[in-house]
């Protein structure tokens, strides 16, 4: 009998939680998935199937446009991996190091500009790269490199790279932060033994710390490819919905926004706003999906 | 009986005293939060002391934002009872899910012409949804100074106008002209539907290409793109990454001696640029050629058709069709210019130049405004695009005109 009976305080403490996630998120989330089924003629909304899909991939003049920005989103992503990561993990296991002085003073320095907005960050960096009142013209001309310098974010070729790298910079605090965590649990004794070994300096983080902070940088992965596939505030605060020049920098957030609200004379479209952020939705769950089965189960775990 | 009787009496009175105090509060959503402190010192004061017993609040939003919150407030039923109206579809969209109501019956639509009411009307001319209250003209706006430093003249013709600019350049001390392309609309908006109308012809071939007479691969059509694909040459350096403040600062800062402009950039030119400016208007091709410009339907006033208040608030739209609006607006806002057919006399030097060039020329619209911006590929974006890529020479304006017509021959029947 005693089984069988509801915990009703169980019931009521989840409920709060559940009933704003469930409002705010669940079901929000479900009903782009089904607005996407349905279009609308003359102030009529009707279930069309999968025919917006048909069009986003079908139409070329949908699908230049989303195999466009997914294109630079993929650019975006791999431009973090490359930089982003391999630089927050050399911070990390250098603010980890022992004789490090002002450590705490980096650490918080490097760290600031993750929690700054993506508007302060895109109109500074904005302005710091304009050719026409920016300190980086200056700044190259003054060690004889002004020859160096474009204005990037007008640049076809480079703006999109520009932005990645900008995007970088606010937040290789966060892969630095989680790794340096990382590197702070593993226990000295297993450090010192190596050391008894003979593994020191650099062979010691390759063969000994690297390998037990590899978890971590999965997670730091999925993050990024999470963040990177969803963004959309950095492009949208520097180069606007446009995402110039000639679409450069155009991901599938700023794809999304502008089909699903409009722009300037072009009027929003819920419909097949809701089938691009249900095609984001898919991609984000593949990519998440790969990790989860493919990479994760297959990193070697230690035990302490 | 005694209580009975003082109740009613109470009662009455309250009744009464209501009747006589009823005041009614209008409220307008608009978009120009630039212009909060005209309506209230202004505009509003004017009216009310016309009409004591209606009230008016002007509430707007940012600029960026207010089509989407006007949407919401319209669904959500707590709109105010005037509207703002942006040109073409967006208000026409409103007026078809019937948030705006039909004006056309309102006395003081008789002061305004067809070409004014175009912008807010069906595509039938059937019926009109709100009041026309200004446009904006296109033009140049020069540096005085400079041009007197350098004894250049005012150009006319298109080659005189790039021999200007090859001198200014020549001469190295000011950037021949502040534009940018980061930002895309100042290419397409300033560039070639400034100039455009020259060679299309104003309303004859803005109209010609809506009925699918004109194709855009016209030489109408792709010669702008041809003088546009000049302009790069004598923007700033680095002008791929300059926005549209940065233009507007180097021109008033003296560091530039031409600004493709339109004509609301004069209110705050004249509040920065210490130095004397003039406007020509866009250059023809050949001396003596009839001359275009693009005075273009930028703003009118409707109303909310669920407003619990459509007596005042018609009251209120008739005022704003009258010549006292017409002469507060003009000259509060020099740059946004009266479209009624009243003559409005203008104080600011610089707004009246601009307003001269109506006497002389034939005016039109934007191009892509009018029913051509209602597809996928949304023409409008496209021309930002296309202006931007042919100043920056990464496409050839043939190529440029041929991309926007297979476009618009994508979903547009009459240009198939």
């Amino acid at each position: 009998m005693g089984a069988s009976r509801i915990k009703w305080h169980v019931v009521v403490f989840l409920a709060p939680a559940v009933l704003v996630y469930t409002a705010i998120m669940i079901f929000p989330l479900f009903n782009t998935l089904r607005l996407a089924l349905y279009s609308e003629a003359d102030q009529v909304r009707a279930f069309v199937g999968l025919e917006n899909f048909r069009r986003l991939f079908g139409d070329p003049n949908w699908s230049g446009a989303f195999w466009n920005a997914l294109g630079n989103n993929f650019w975006f992503f791999f431009i973090h991996m490359l930089v982003q990561n391999p630089i927050g993990i050399a911070l990390a296991a250098i603010l980890s190091h022992p004789r490090l002085r002002f450590a705490a003073f980096y650490r918080s320095a490097i760290f600031i500009p993750t929690i700054l907005s993506f508007v302060i960050v895109g109109f500074a960096w904005k302005l710091i790269l304009s050719p026409i009142w920016g300190i980086a013209p200056d700044m190259l001309d003054a060690i004889g490199l002004k020859s160096l310098f474009a204005p990037w974010l007008g640049k076809e070729e480079y703006a999109l790279t520009t932005l990645a790298l900008i995007s970088v910079w606010q937040f290789v605090g966060i892969p630095m932060m989680l790794i340096y965590a990382a590197l702070l649990s593993i226990p000295e004794e297993i450090l010192e033994a190596a050391e008894v070994e003979g593994l020191t300096g650099m062979a010691a983080f390759w063969k000994i710390k690297l390998p037990l902070i590899l978890p971590s940088i999965g997670i730091i992965s999925i993050l990024t490819f999470v963040g990177n596939f969803n963004a959309f505030d950095l492009i949208y605060a520097a180069q606007g919905a446009l995402a110039g020049p000639n679409f450069a920098t155009d991901i599938l957030g700023t794809f999304m926004y502008r089909t699903f609200f409009g722009f300037q004379l072009q009027l929003g479209d819920p419909h097949m706003g809701s089938a691009i952020a249900t095609a984001m939705f898919a991609i984000i769950l593949l990519g998440v999906c790969v990790y989860l089965f493919a990479i994760q189960t297959r990193i070697r775990r230690y035990q302490f | 009986m005694k209580t009975r009787v003082l109740s009613a009496i109470l009662l009455a009175s309250t009744a009464l005293g209501g009747a006589a105090w009823a005041e009614t509060t209008l409220t307008i959503e608009s978009w120009r939060n630039d212009d909060l402190t005209l309506w209230q010192d202004k505009i509003i004061p004017a009216f009310e002391a016309k009409h004591p017993d209606i009230k008016v609040k002007f509430t707007p939003s940012a600029p960026a934002e207010y089509n989407a919150v006007l949407n919401a407030k319209l669904d959500a039923g707590s709109a105010g009872d005037l509207i703002t109206c942006r040109p073409f579809d967006t208000s026409l969209g409103l007026y078809q899910n019937g948030h705006l109501a039909d004006l056309s019956d309102l006395g003081g639509m008789a002061n305004f012409s067809d070409v004014a009411k175009s912008a807010w009307q069906t595509d039938d001319g059937a019926a009109t949804f709100c009041v026309p209250m200004a446009s904006v003209i296109h033009g140049f706006i020069y540096n005085k100074d400079a041009f007197a430093e350098l004894g250049l003249n005012v150009p006319e013709t298109e080659a005189e106008f790039f021999d200007v600019l090859e001198k200014i350049k020549a001469d190295g001390s000011y950037i021949p002209m502040a534009m940018g392309t980061n930002d895309q609309w100042e290419a397409a908006t300033m560039g070639y539907n400034n100039i455009g109308p020259n060679y299309w012809k104003g309303e004859e071939g803005r109209l010609a290409l809506i009925n699918g007479e004109q194709k855009l691969t016209d030489e109408a059509w792709v010669a702008p793109y041809r003088a546009l694909a000049k302009w790069g040459g004598y923007l700033g350096d680095g002008y791929e990454a300059q926005t549209y403040p940065d233009s507007q600062n180097l021109f008033t800062l003296g560091r530039a001696a031409i600004y493709p402009a339109g004509s609301w950039e004069i209110t705050g030119f004249n509040a920065q640029a210490d130095f004397e400016m003039g406007a020509f208007k866009p250059p023809v091709q050949n001396a003596g050629d009839k001359c275009y410009i693009s005075d273009h339907t930028d703003i009118a006033i409707g109303m909310n058709a669920a407003s619990p208040n459509p007596e005042a608030a018609r009251t209120f739209l008739d005022w704003v069709g009258s010549e006292e609006f017409a002469n507060i607006y003009a000259n509060a806002l020099p740059g946004f210019f009266s479209l009624s057919s009243f003559d409005v006399p203008m104080q600011d030097p610089l707004a009246q130049e601009f307003v001269s060039w109506r006497g002389e020329c034939g005016s039109t619209i934007r191009s892509t405004y009018q029913i051509l911006s209602r597809g996928t590929p949304n023409l409008e974006n496209e021309t930002w695009n296309a202006s931007v890529q042919v100043i920056k020479g990464a496409e050839s304006p043939e190529d440029a005109g041929k991309r926007l017509q297979d476009g618009l021959a994508s979903w547009y029947d009459p240009q198939k």
